[in-house]
């Protein structure tokens, strides 16, 4: 216990400030209310869907959550039901063969919710495209509110995308 | 039986590796598969071609490990009705990808006990089949009822429980039906071919510095791996050598990137047990690693650094410096996690004969890589067979023989300590050069292969060259193909919440496996 306890203070707090929204990812117009968005801001819950990636968005997900992004620091982390979800964060090109799981999760979440497309794959299909085993970007299967681009996308444009979703449009 | 007995004449591959092809008969290519098996090596990869525009018919390849290094088997079959004797009898791990040859080529496994479809779900129907040239997707076809019919379990008190294909957890997605009693597994039955996205069809339609990219994609956290065993592939086709700096920069991406994923994998199975120190503290040193990687080369994962004809980035002294101070740094901070797993008495209780493959069993259906070393299977490409510079490093193999998560676990450990060293030793010995040189030619028809020892395991990449250095044909292969099925037995007898630990401890790649 003694060797725990002396590195994790030899380690100290690494946890940087966190990125801002960026209306730049925003997919289409903000559909929730201020009220609902003020409660999500401070408790989100999100249920992560691999669609069909590579699994390169998925380390940039797992990235997310160690000491420097610390997203559950905000209030925001993964549950393991989309029943228990508010957002669903979607990677891939989505298979064919994950369409009806993916619309399945979509319609499992309750309302009000949000989608967040992650990647080049999930933002347009990506290298993989649409084909007869691939139905292309997440939009072509479930509506999608912010659609973050990368291959993958570093750990701080997924937090952006995530913050996006539940900030209300700048302005409004 | 020896292979030299059969009267197969082998005609030596261009490669970077020892590496030979042959043309055979039905009957060679049973009584091959049957004579390597007896000489000690096993079945890499198999996979089928359409090669009915070129004249011919269909071929299946069968990629065989011998102790002189690959042998690479051609069975040419008709254009009509094509079929090729199973060999699955021989090499268990051939089953599944004998299911994958038949579901994507229509070629079929003659004497299979098991023909159930095994990457088609839905998508398309049972008699059109997507890698066959001619292959033109009807849009207009609905999808097919998915019925798959899992293997069921009788007898008083057992149940079932289906996982998946979405996890509770941020993983891929795949179909785990468990059959138990009470707490106890009976049997594992994975269903996969979820993220299959037509990435081998993809590839037909590159050429060949194009398919890079997609190489590289096939399994993200392999990306180097990939990248390489393609371009490998695609250098030996066209008789081109990279530069000396190009081969040992590939060798700095391969090592860094097997260190990113044992640090990865490392933390998260400290947390499986239990033990959360143990991520947040591995998950910062892959964090410092990766923003490195991002510092030094442009991409966290080293994507796309390796291109047919040498690497897209060069390192200077101000790069070897960091690297230098981080090993050091990072090897210390290993040292003293590694010393409190190691004491952590919660931990090993969870870990040790936890999910175990032993030595008989991993010999016997094939299990390779990393879960194989730490299951006594001594098998590392960069020993065996080493490609430059691979051939001046001499890498220290690990093995293992409890073939637990425990040994899965000190395999990584070591092997993260082994490849630190070998990162300081190739900025030691890094030559001065050029990185990149201009790719040749590739002659219609011809083949080259590439294999590459990636942090999970091997990964092969088999080209078949198209007319102007278009590609005809692309077989990425997984080390995932030949270790999933031997997850199903490492957790018979398991209790079910000790299944993450397990699966986590192979921790397999689904879309390398799914394609």
């Amino acid at each position: 216990m003694y060797q725990i306890l002396k590195q994790i203070v030899k380690t100290g707090i690494r946890t940087e400030r966190p990125p801002q929204p960026d209306e730049a990812l925003r997919a289409a117009e903000q559909r929730l209310k201020a009220a609902v968005l003020r409660h999500f801001a401070g408790c989100l819950t999100i249920r992560h869907v691999d669609a069909g990636s590579c699994n390169g968005c998925e380390l940039e997900i797992h990235a997310c959550n160690n000491p420097y992004y610390n997203l559950e620091g905000l209030g925001i982390r993964f549950v393991a039901s989309p029943r228990h979800a508010d957002m669903l964060l979607v990677t891939g090109p989505v298979s064919k063969h994950m369409e009806v799981a993916l619309k399945r999760t979509y319609d499992s979440t309750p309302e009000p919710k949000l989608v967040v497309a992650i990647g080049d794959c999930g933002c347009t299909g990506g290298i993989f495209g649409e084909s007869y085993a691939s139905c292309g970007r997440v939009a072509n299967v479930i509506p999608v509110d912010v659609a973050v681009p990368g291959c993958p996308p570093t750990p701080t444009a997924i937090m952006q995308g995530i913050l996006t979703a539940i900030t209300a449009r700048a302005g409004k | 039986m020896k292979l030299s007995d059969l009267d197969i004449r082998l005609e030596p591959l261009p490669a970077a590796f020892p590496a030979w092809r042959a043309d055979v008969s039905e009957w060679q290519w049973i009584s091959a598969h049957q004579a390597v098996r007896e000489e000690g090596g096993y079945l890499v990869a198999l996979w089928g071609a359409d090669e009915r525009s070129r004249g011919r018919g269909f071929a299946v390849h069968g990629a065989l490990a011998t102790p002189a290094g690959l042998l690479c088997l051609v069975l040419r079959l008709p254009p009509v009705a094509p079929a090729f004797p199973d060999v699955s009898e021989i090499f268990p791990a051939a089953i599944r990808m004998q299911r994958a040859v038949h579901d994507l080529l229509g070629i079929e496994p003659k004497g299979a006990e098991d023909q159930r479809p095994w990457l088609r779900h839905g998508a398309w129907p049972a008699d059109q089949y997507p890698l066959r040239k001619d292959f033109i997707l009807n849009p207009s076809l609905a999808p097919e009822p998915d019925e798959y019919r899992f293997v069921a379990v009788a007898g008083d008190g057992v149940h079932e429980i289906p996982v998946g294909p979405v996890h509770a957890g941020t993983i891929e997605p795949g179909h785990f039906r468990f059959s138990i009693v009470g707490e106890k597994v009976l049997r594992l039955e994975e269903r996969l071919g979820y993220t299959h996205k037509g990435i081998e069809k993809r590839f037909e339609a590159m050429d060949l510095l194009e398919g890079a990219k997609l190489a590289g994609r096939v399994s993200g956290d392999s990306t180097v791996a990939y990248a390489w065993a393609y371009a490998m592939a695609a250098e030996a086709m066209t008789g081109i050598t990279p530069p000396p700096r190009a081969l040992w920069l590939r060798a700095l991406f391969l090592e860094r990137e097997r260190v990113a994923n044992h640090l990865g994998d490392l933390g998260f199975l400290g947390n499986d047990a239990a033990l959360s120190f143990g991520l947040a503290q591995f998950s910062r040193l892959k964090e410092d690693w990766l923003r490195t990687h991002h510092a030094l080369f442009g991409h966290r994962y080293l994507m796309d650094l390796i291109v047919p004809g040498g690497v897209a980035r060069d390192i200077d002294s101000g790069g070897t410096a960091r690297i230098r101070d981080e090993i050091a740094f990072v090897r210390r901070e290993v040292e003293i996690i590694k010393e409190i797993y190691d004491e952590h008495a919660g931990l090993q209780d969870r870990f040790i004969t936890t999910g175990r493959v032993t030595p008989a069993l991993a010999a016997k259906l094939g299990l390779t890589g990393l879960a194989g070393r730490a299951s006594g299977q001594a098998w590392d490409r960069r020993v065996e067979f080493p490609a430059a510079p691979y051939d001046q490093l001499e890498v220290q193999m690990v093995t293992h023989r409890n073939g637990d998560v425990a040994a899965r676990v000190t395999v990584r450990f070591e092997e993260t300590l082994e490849s630190l060293r070998l990162i300081g030793e190739i900025l030691d010995r890094l030559p001065a050069g050029g990185i990149a040189t201009t790719l040749g030619v590739a002659p219609e028809g011809a083949l080259g292969l590439g294999w590459v020892e990636g942090w999970r395991g091997e990964v092969l990449v088999a080209l078949h060259a198209g007319a102007n250095n278009a590609i005809g044909r692309c077989h990425a292969h997984d080390p995932s193909w030949q270790n999933w099925p031997l997850l199903e037995h490492a957790v018979i007898g398991n209790i079910v919440p000790d299944f993450p630990l397990i699966n986590k401890s192979f921790n397999l790649s689904y879309s390398g496996q799914d394609l």
